[in-house]
């Protein structure tokens, strides 16, 4: 069980109060719930959480406070601490209320405690032992209702167990915004449950399942797994994506079975999203590679030993260095990996084989140098209460759903407005000051004119609120639309600083550990620490740096579909899926002369490698991550790695040693993180809240785009946007039993005035035609979708709108036709 | 008897001879719900008192309303002219709220009052909103008032179109709107910051107070007030007659009259309106113009003197007088202006579970334990009933209730019995006080008529009870005791 430890509060207004007759100072206005418990007095309680608003429904927490006109029973959890507020929470009165309310909700619970998840961790159970009676009164027969139900695919609900505290309601409507549950029935048959035939379909729903005080709600991959007691936990960080989320890993006989979400104040506040949550079922698949394989004569991979695949992929990589030399060895990928293992590899490509063609992002990202090198901001800064945010970047909820939580509460409590720039509507919604759409290849000058205040008169509002922050805006910058070049959001970067040169931005790329990768050195043109290639600089242990600089995932792709590279290394990348331009991908994997893929599950692009090599995956390694902040915490093993899979280092370390390389690589301290040395505090393991990267405010000359050319529209077609969604059928989602069936069928959204025309309406299909390819694809009319753009999201099952994009150009233009 | 007949029913109404009628002078005139009647007929002119109150400006009518200590009619007694004051000054926007969601068994008087002279209401509320600078008035009427809610609505109708609300009333500066919302049948709602709730779209529950007092954080967390139906019909009666003529009725802490509702065992129940202060619980059974008498060749054995969850008086009480400050100290409340008169025929065990019982089914779900309380005393009572009870029943109903309502009880005073009265109102481990209120009847009973309760137990009668009750606790269940 995740503790529950009352968020910080910094002493301000110190009062004093006395507790059980001991005098304590503490923050004028904080709740006396969280102060006694900051003094050392703990007072029970269910429904109150730290990090949601007080109800007072359980009346646990109630104690005696004497304010001046005699003591009085009050709910400690809704009570603001004032000066010479007198509490006593021991007194016999309290004692007797306590009693009587655990008496009251024991009275219709089920004694399930020998068979139920919780017991073991329960707080029912746990405060029973400690202020309950010894035994019950209640001789009726206990209320009934069906065990359990499943109010999603991955949460049931029993309602026998439930205690009503609201809890898992608040959670709901208040922090992700998913009124699904609620209340309904009332007095002894009050009972949550959802609207008749409307799941709580939330991307957050496992966080009920952590909250909940009693064993009412499970979870489908965690039921009747384990007892508490035979849990050990570990604290990490997950890296499904890059918001950074501190969890336990929580693992019983040698296998991981649930994370848990920590409070980190600057990150996610204990939350995680159920991406997350759920994403060790895919570590425990039995699909995982266990032994290294290499194509065989039949053409069919076939299991090795790893010194055999090892000998294969050195001497590949021999026959590429004495070849056409090192630049026709490339590695793309490694953001799946901890910040050590990404710096191993950097190392191998630069120093051991020196080729620069090195780059953790898939064309689905931002040049390295404006992903490390524009002025910084924090998660919390972004959040800050009175900040303005400009958003031009991907939709929070659908790639990184826990800044989603945070954004949610600015906005809902703090008084941040953001407006939100960009090609379609965000998860953001409703919580936007203002929506300026920007068609594909507009961003830049829908920007430009927003801050310059020269706008249509409908977003006049928009701009006024950008322009009243001043150089106080802050941006948060990405990729929208995977159909569009970067160049477009970089040249929206370009504009906003030429308005405001002061203005700070936070990258929101989407991969798990991209900015630690980066930073580490797996970027074209980058050495570890985000140091330029071109100052010459040998970083510390390295041998040489590469003597030319290499290309990035599209420059190497289409390298390799050239033919210029021999040797492809894929560090649990995944160019067929990920890709933005299929085709490219395709060729360039099947112009390759040997791909080596390291992985820990065979991906589409695995599947067709040369030699694969089986790598260690999460909770696995030890190490540290980095998120988009460039906040570097710890990542821990918590597990033994299957079969014969190896950790990245190590696959790293046995290469560069056949290589030729000296230095041993086995042993942590060989391989001084450049994270882990360059972080400002103790360490990455100094609290939840890890350490933020020395030099986040660093800045790298950011590539230059010059003019962008974007071709006119045409009356005939429509300009293709590619989201993300959360849910899609990436392979770790694939391997998740609990999360493959929630990505949803690909649909074309367009704006109903673009289907009008065309006499489609929801359901028919439509043939989406571009230069590189069509797809014929069911047709959902949306207003949310600007007119003359046709919205369709990456890897859902059904058509693949990136048969349609050709990364070479700027934008994508598709025509309809109603198939 | 001097009353009409009305579309729902027979409600007797009247009052003493030589008693003003401050709020039910239209209520036997046949037209005294229309816009024509209200101007016609009554003890007032209608709509004169707003033309006199926007002559005076808001300040004058707000101390008008303090200076005739008008005394909130819904059940606490406060005195609306300090509510008004607690707005904090200089926020805007600010609310009133309209409480009609009278739903107190036995209490029938706002419904009467918003059946039968819907004008009177409106005009009180347009008062009130000047006097306050309210800007925007929200009239929440119960759910199952269907008469109520067509009077109103039309009432409200007819003073739009003739300029009485909307913009620039009267030809003044002065604007109000009126919404009117109907409640979805819940009694917690007629707690004032449930009500809140419910009008915000929420689920009925009440708020904790504080931080949630209406006057500072009322309705979307503005400053609001919160009135009763009968409170503010009561504002253009004095509107029209002057403070001095009003506080001439009633007594010095209790001016005006008020509305009671009387039913139970008398010969003709009804809404009357009595002086404050001045008539007694006698006067009120006895007197022909009221209840006329306990039920033929039966004699008074209890009477609940103010709703429900009011402990309950017996004999002895029939002579204190119908005054808050008088009836507290005695361990009741006069609260919502119903009093229920039960004759020797009753089983004071049955009555008790009568009044549980409905605490239990509209106890909200929100405090743990008046959800879990309530109804675990309504079973304990109905096991009673139906023959099963158990020693130590007895101890364990007042122990439960205790663990809702901390002790010592509200009670009557038994001077034959050498019991204390407790006064009003209890401490309580609830947010408001509808579970508290399900206190009130059993300590009420079991202090004064332990007999019929341990007879229960003893004798094992077997008393057929309403078909609402839960199964009783068969062998196999009532084995399952104990926590571990």
């Amino acid at each position: 069980m995740a503790e529950e430890t009352p968020k910080p509060v910094e002493l301000t207004d110190p009062v004093e109060i006395t507790v059980d007759g001991e005098t304590v100072v503490a923050q004028g206005g904080d709740l006396l719930i969280d102060a006694c418990e900051r003094a050392g007095t703990y007072i029970p309680r269910f429904c109150y959480h730290p990090r949601m608003r007080p109800v007072g429904m359980c009346r646990m927490c109630l104690v005696e406070v004497d304010t001046g006109r005699g003591p009085a029973l009050q709910p400690s959890c809704m009570l603001p601490v004032t000066e010479g507020m007198t509490v006593d929470t021991r007194s016999d009165t309290v004692a007797k209320v306590q009693d009587g309310v655990l008496e009251f909700l024991l009275a219709n619970h089920p004694l399930d405690c020998p068979v139920c998840d919780k017991g073991g961790e329960c707080p029912l159970q746990d405060q029973t032992y400690a202020y309950g009676p010894g035994e019950s009164r209640y001789v009726e027969e206990k209320r009934h209702y069906e065990k359990p139900i499943a109010i999603s695919e991955t949460v049931y609900l029993d309602r026998e167990r439930c205690i009503l505290c609201d809890r898992c309601t608040r959670f709901a409507d208040e922090v992700a915004g998913d009124p699904l549950i609620h209340f309904i029935d009332r007095g002894s048959s009050t009972q949550v449950n959802t609207f008749p035939d409307e799941p709580f379909s939330s991307y957050f729903s496992g966080n009920t399942v952590q909250i909940c005080p009693v064993g009412a709600l499970t979870a489908k991959p965690y039921r009747f797994k384990a007892r508490p007691w035979d849990l050990t936990e570990v604290e990490s960080t997950c890296t499904r994506c890059s918001v950074g989320c501190r969890i336990t890993i929580e693992s019983s006989q040698d296998q991981i079975l649930r994370f848990q979400g920590v409070d980190s104040d600057a990150v996610n506040w204990g939350w995680m999203c159920d991406k997350g949550r759920f994403g060790f079922e895919a570590m425990n698949s039995e699909n995982r590679l266990l032994a290294p394989m290499m194509r065989g004569e039949d053409g069919e991979l076939t299991e090795v030993r790893w010194s055999d695949a090892l000998s294969g992929v050195t001497s590949e990589l021999r026959r590429a260095l004495d070849g056409r030399g090192p630049s026709s060895v490339a590695l793309i990928g490694g953001s799946r990996s901890t910040n050590e293992g990404a710096e191993a590899w950097a190392r191998l490509a630069k120093s051991v084989i020196g080729t620069d063609n090195c780059d953790a992002q898939l064309g689905d990202g931002l040049p390295a140098e404006a992903a490390l090198g524009l002025p910084g901001l924090t998660i919390d800064e972004v959040c800050a209460p009175g900040s303005t945010v400009l958003w031009m970047g991907p939709d929070p909820l659908e790639t990184l759903p826990v800044l989603q939580i945070r954004l949610r509460h600015a906005v809902l409590n703090d008084g941040v407005r953001i407006v939100e720039v960009g090609p379609a509507r965000t998860g953001l919604r409703s919580l936007v000051a203002a929506r300026v759409p920007a068609a594909p290849g507009r961003l830049a000058d829908v920007v430009g004119g927003l801050l310059g205040g020269d706008v249509a008169d409908e977003f006049a509002q928009a701009s006024e609120i950008l322009r009243s922050a001043g150089d106080d805006l802050r941006v948060v910058v990405g990729r929208a639309n995977l159909a569009e070049s970067p160049d477009t959001v970089l040249a929206a970067v370009g504009a906003v600083r030429s308005a405001l040169p002061a203005a700070r931005f936070l990258v929101a790329l989407g991969r798990g550990n991209v900015r630690g990768a980066l930073e580490a050195g797996l970027a074209p043109g980058l050495l570890p620490g985000g140091i330029p290639l071109s100052s010459g600089e040998l970083p510390q242990g390295w041998e040489s740096i590469p003597a030319e600089e290499g290309h990035d995932t599209t420059g190497i792709l289409s390298a390799a579909a050239a033919g210029r590279i021999d040797v492809l290394v894929l560090l649990g990348a995944d160019p067929l899926t990920d890709f933005p331009d299929r085709s490219l991908a395709r060729r360039a994997l099947a112009a390759a002369r040997c791909v080596v893929a390291v992985t820990p599950l065979l991906d589409a692009s695995a599947a067709g490698a040369h030699i694969v090599l089986p790598a260690a995956g999460f909770g696995e390694v030890d190490g540290t991550t980095t998120n988009l902040e460039g906040r570097v915490t710890p990542v821990s093993a918590k597990v033994t790695i299957p079969g014969t899979a190896r950790a990245d280092r190590s696959i790293a370390g046995a290469l560069a040693s056949r290589l030729g390389a000296t230095d041993s690589w086995d042993s942590p301290e060989d391989l001084p993180g450049a994270a882990e040395s360059a972080t400002d505090g103790d360490g990455p393991a100094s609290g939840p809240d890890g350490d933020l990267l020395v030099g986040i405010d660093r800045e790298l000359p950011i590539p230059s785009v010059g003019d962008l050319e974007v071709p006119p529209t045409d009356a005939y077609s429509l300009r293709l946007v590619v989201a993300r969604k959360l849910y899609d059928r990436g392979t770790m989602l694939v391997e998740s039993p609990s999360s493959a069936a929630l990505a949803p069928g690909s649909v074309a959204l367009l704006n109903p005035a673009d289907a009008a025309p065309l006499g489609v309406e929801e359901g028919s299909r439509i043939r989406l035609i571009s230069a590189s390819g069509s797809i014929s694809i069911p047709t959902v009319p949306d207003e949310s979708v600007p007119k003359g753009s046709v919205l369709v999201h990456h890897d859902l099952e059904g058509a693949d709108p990136r048969e349609l994009v050709d990364i070479s150009d700027v934008v994508c233009d598709v025509r309809v036709e109603v198939a | 008897m001097n009353g009409i007949v009305n579309s729902l029913g027979g409600t007797n109404t009247s009052v003493a001879p030589g008693t003003p009628r401050i709020v039910s002078s239209r209520f036997d005139e046949p037209q005294g719900h229309t816009l024509e009647g209200y101007r016609s007929t009554g003890s007032y002119r209608g709509y004169e008192g707003l033309r006199a109150v926007l002559d005076m400006g808001p300040d004058e009518a707000g101390e008008m309303v303090k200076e005739a200590t008008l005394l909130g009619r819904g059940g606490a007694g406060f005195p609306a002219g300090v509510k008004w004051g607690f707005c904090p000054p200089g926020v805007w926007p600010r609310y009133i709220v309209v409480n009609g969601d009278e739903s107190e068994p036995g209490t029938y008087k706002d419904r009467v009052l918003m059946e039968r002279d819907p004008h009177q209401l409106i005009e009180g509320c347009l008062i009130a909103a000047y006097a306050i600078g309210a800007a925007q008035v929200f009239l929440y009427v119960r759910g199952e008032m269907a008469h109520a809610q067509e009077r109103v609505a039309a009432a409200l109708n007819e003073a739009y179109e003739a300029n009485l609300v909307g913009r620039n009333i009267l030809g003044t500066d002065f604007s109000v709107d009126i919404v009117l919302t109907w409640g979805a049948g819940a009694y917690i709602v007629g707690e004032e910051t449930a009500l809140i709730e419910s009008l915000e779209g929420h689920r009925g529950m009440p708020r904790l107070k504080p931080p949630f007092f209406p006057a500072a954080k009322g309705l979307y967390m503005r400053p609001t007030v919160v009135n009763n139906v009968e409170t503010l019909s009561n504002l253009p009666w004095m509107a029209n007659h002057g403070v001095s003529e009003y506080r001439a009725i009633g007594t010095e802490n209790s001016p005006g009259t008020r509305l009671i509702a009387l039913s139970g065992h008398v010969n003709s129940p009804g809404v009357f309106e009595v002086p404050q202060g001045t008539t007694t619980f006698r006067d009120l059974f006895e007197s022909p113009e009221f209840g006329g008498g306990i039920r033929d060749g039966h004699e008074l054995k209890m009477f609940i003197p103010g709703g429900a969850s009011a402990p309950w008086f017996f004999a002895e009480h029939v002579d204190l007088p119908l005054e808050a400050k008088v009836v507290g100290p005695e361990g009741s409340m006069l609260g919502s202006g119903a009093v229920v008169v039960m004759d020797e025929t009753t089983d004071a065990v049955r009555a008790c579970l009568r009044i549980v019982r409905f605490f239990a089914r509209e106890s909200c779900g929100k405090c743990t334990p008046c959800r879990e309380g309530t109804t675990w005393e309504e079973q304990i009572l109905t096991r009673l009933l139906e023959g099963h009870g158990r020693p130590g029943d007895l101890e364990l109903l007042l122990d439960v209730a205790d663990n809702i309502s901390p002790g010592p009880y509200p009670v009557a005073s038994d001077p034959q019995n050498s019991l204390e009265a407790v006064p009003y109102p209890p401490r309580q481990t609830t947010i408001c006080p509808l579970g508290p209120s399900s206190v009130a009847p059993i300590t009420s009973a079991i202090r004064r008529f332990r007999s019929e309760f341990t007879d229960k137990i003893t004798r094992r009668p077997s008393i057929p009870v309403g078909s609402e009750t839960p199964a009783p606790a068969t062998a196999a269940t009532a084995g399952e005791v104990g926590h571990g």
